[in-house]
C-alpha cells in the first residue's frame, strides 16, 4: 500500500468538438504525498483548471483515475478543499457566514477556538459582519482560504488564487499560506501563471504541455518552505530554468 | 431612513394637493373638485363600513393575485433558470405567452372561472405570473460557475444550491418584478372590478362617476392608489430586510 495522499493515473479529459472530441488532457499521472505541495504551470488553455476541477471531483474524467487516500474520487469530498481565482465567495452572505458555510452544509461543529485561531493566522479577525464587496482583494482571498481550511481538508486546491492581487499583497498571502501549511500540515496543489509563485510554493512544479495535452516535465524544488527563499541564488536559477521551458512551449 | 421616506411622501402629497387645488380653481368644474372637499368626503367615508368592504375586497383580490402569481412563478423561474435544457424546452411557450396582453383574455377567463372573485384573481395572477417568471428565470441564469463549484466543493447538494445560491441571487430581481407588477395589477384590478361586480374600489369609482359624485370618485381613486403604494413600500421594506448585502 502506497503512502500517497493523492494519485492521478493516466487521466484523460476530452470535451465534445465539432467533428471529433477535443482532447484537453492526455495521460496525466503524478502523485502527492501527505503534507506536500505541487505547483501546476503551463501556457493558457493547456487544461490546468480542468485538471484541478477533475481532482476536486467537479468534472468527470474521460479516462484514468484520481484517488485520494486510496479512494477513487467520484464527486466532491470533504477531504479536498477548493479556492478559486475569483474567490467563489457568496456576495449575499457575510464574511462569517461565508467562512462557516461548508461546516453548516455538512453539519460539522467547529470549535470557537479553532475558528478564531484560523482567522488570526490569516489576519481576518473582526470582519465577520462585513460582506465580500466591502473587503479588499487580499482579504477576500484570505476569507476564501479560511472557508476551505475550516473543514480541515487533507488536500487544498488553489486555482490562481492570487492572480488578481498586487505584487506585495500577493507575496504576503504566499507567506501566510506557507505559515498555515506549516501549522495545519495539509497538502496543496496550486495552479499559477506566476513562475516566482510556483517556485516559492511548490515542492514540485508540474508543467503541462498545450501541444500534447500531457505533462511536459516535473521539476523538483527541494528548498521550498524557506521564508527567505525568494532572495537565494537557487530561486533565481530555477526561475531561469522554468522560464526557458515555458518559452519553448509557448 | 423611515423618517426621510415619510417626509418625502408628505412633501409629495402637499405638492400634489397644491397643484390640484390650483388646477381645480382654474378649471372651475365639478369634474375636478376642490381637494379639501375630497379630503372631507374621505374622512367621512372612513366611518362607513360599506367603504371598508370595498377596500378589503380590492385588497384581498390583489393580494391573492400576487400570492398565487408568486408561488407559481418563482419556483418555476428558479427551476428553469438553473436548468438550461428545461429552459430551452419552455422558452417558446414563455415568449409566446408573455407579450399577449392578458386583459384581452378577460372574457374567456370570466367564462371559465365565473364573474366572481376567482375570475378576477386568475387574471391578476396571470399578469403577475409572467412578469415574475421571466425576471426570476433571468436572475437565476446569472449564476457563475465559480459559485456553483464553490458550493459543491463545500458539500452543497441540489437543495443547498436553491437555498443558498439561486434564491438569494434571484431575490432582488423578484422584488423589482413585484414592485413593477403591483402597478399593473392595480390597473387591472380597477378594470375587472368595473365590470359585473358590486364589490371593490373599481366598482366604487365607476359607481360614483355614474352618479356624477366626483368627490366620492376621487376618494376611491386615492384609496386604490394607496393600496398600490402600501404594497410597493412593503416590497421595498422586505427587500431591504432580505437583501441586506445590496445596501451594505
Amino acid at each position: 500500500m502506497s503512502n500517497n495522499l493523492l494519485s492521478v493515473e493516466s487521466l484523460n479529459k476530452s470535451f465534445p468538438g465539432l467533428n471529433e472530441p477535443k482532447k484537453v488532457l492526455e495521460n496525466i499521472s503524478f502523485t502527492l504525498s501527505p503534507w506536500d505541495s505541487l505547483a501546476i504551470m503551463g501556457p493558457s488553455g493547456c487544461g490546468k483548471t480542468t485538471l484541478l476541477l477533475m481532482i476536486a471531483g467537479l468534472l468527470p474524467s474521460s479516462g484514468g483515475s484520481v484517488k485520494i487516500e486510496g479512494e477513487s474520487i467520484n464527486g466532491p469530498t470533504r477531504k479536498i478543499g477548493l479556492v478559486l481565482q475569483e474567490y467563489g465567495l457568496f456576495p449575499w452572505k457575510t464574511v462569517g457566514a461565508n467562512i462557516m458555510l461548508g461546516a453548516r452544509l455538512q453539519k460539522i461543529e467547529v470549535l470557537e477556538k479553532i475558528l478564531s485561531g484560523l482567522k488570526s493566522v490569516l489576519g481576518i479577525e473582526g470582519l465577520d459582519h462585513l460582506y465580500p464587496h466591502q473587503l479588499s482583494g487580499g482579504q477576500r482571498q484570505r476569507v476564501a482560504l479560511a472557508r476551505a481550511l475550516i473543514l480541515r481538508p487533507s488536500l487544498l486546491l488553489l486555482d490562481e488564487p492570487f492572480a488578481a492581487i498586487d505584487a506585495i499583497t500577493r507575496e504576503r498571502l504566499q507567506d501566510r499560506l506557507l505559515t498555515v501549511f506549516g501549522q495545519r500540515q495539509f497538502s496543496f496543489i496550486i495552479v499559477t501563471h506566476n513562475i516566482e509563485e510556483a517556485i516559492f510554493l511548490g515542492r514540485r512544479i508540474l508543467i503541462l504541455d498545450n501541444h500534447t495535452s500531457s505533462v511536459n516535465t516535473i521539476v523538483d524544488n527541494p528548498e521550498v518552505g524557506d521564508p527567505h527563499y525568494r532572495t537565494k541564488p537557487a530561486f533565481f536559477s530555477l526561475s531561469t530554468k522554468l522560464r526557458g521551458i515555458l518559452e519553448e512551449l509557448d | 431612513m423611515k423618517r426621510q421616506l415619510l417626509v418625502t411622501y408628505l412633501v409629495t402629497i402637499l405638492i400634489i394637493y397644491a397643484l390640484w387645488y390650483i388646477l381645480s380653481l382654474l378649471l372651475g368644474s365639478n369634474l375636478l373638485p376642490d381637494p379639501f372637499l375630497v379630503l372631507r368626503q374621505g374622512i367621512s367615508e372612513l366611518d362607513e363600513s360599506l367603504f371598508w368592504n370595498h377596500v378589503v375586497a380590492s385588497f384581498l383580490r390583489i393580494l391573492a393575485g400576487l400570492f398565487f402569481g408568486f408561488i407559481l412563478a418563482v419556483p418555476l423561474g428558479l427551476f428553469l433558470g438553473s436548468n438550461e435544457r428545461l429552459d430551452r424546452l419552455f422558452a417558446p411557450l414563455i415568449y409566446l405567452g408573455y407579450p399577449i396582453p392578458k386583459i384581452v383574455l378577460m372574457p374567456i377567463i370570466f367564462v371559465l372561472f365565473g364573474l366572481g372573485d376567482t375570475g378576477k384573481i386568475v387574471l391578476i395572477t396571470m399578469i403577475i405570473f409572467f412578469q415574475l417568471l421571466i425576471t426570476t428565470r433571468d436572475s437565476a441564469k446569472k449564476i457563475s460557475m465559480e459559485v456553483i463549484y464553490s458550493l459543491k466543493s463545500l458539500g452543497g447538494n441540489r437543495w443547498h444550491f436553491y437555498r443558498h445560491v439561486v434564491w438569494p441571487v434571484s431575490l432582488p430581481g423578484i422584488f423589482t418584478s413585484l414592485r413593477i407588477g403591483t402597478g399593473t395589477a392595480v390597473a387591472v384590478l380597477f378594470f375587472v372590478e368595473s365590470i359585473a361586480t358590486r364589490k371593490g374600489l373599481g366598482f366604487y369609482i365607476i359607481d360614483a362617476w355614474g352618479r356624477a359624485d366626483y368627490p366620492t370618485m376621487f376618494v376611491g381613486i386615492i384609496a386604490l392608489s394607496s393600496i398600490g403604494i402600501i404594497l410597493y413600500e412593503t416590497f421595498d421594506l422586505l427587500e431591504r430586510k432580505l437583501c441586506k448585502w445590496k445596501n451594505a
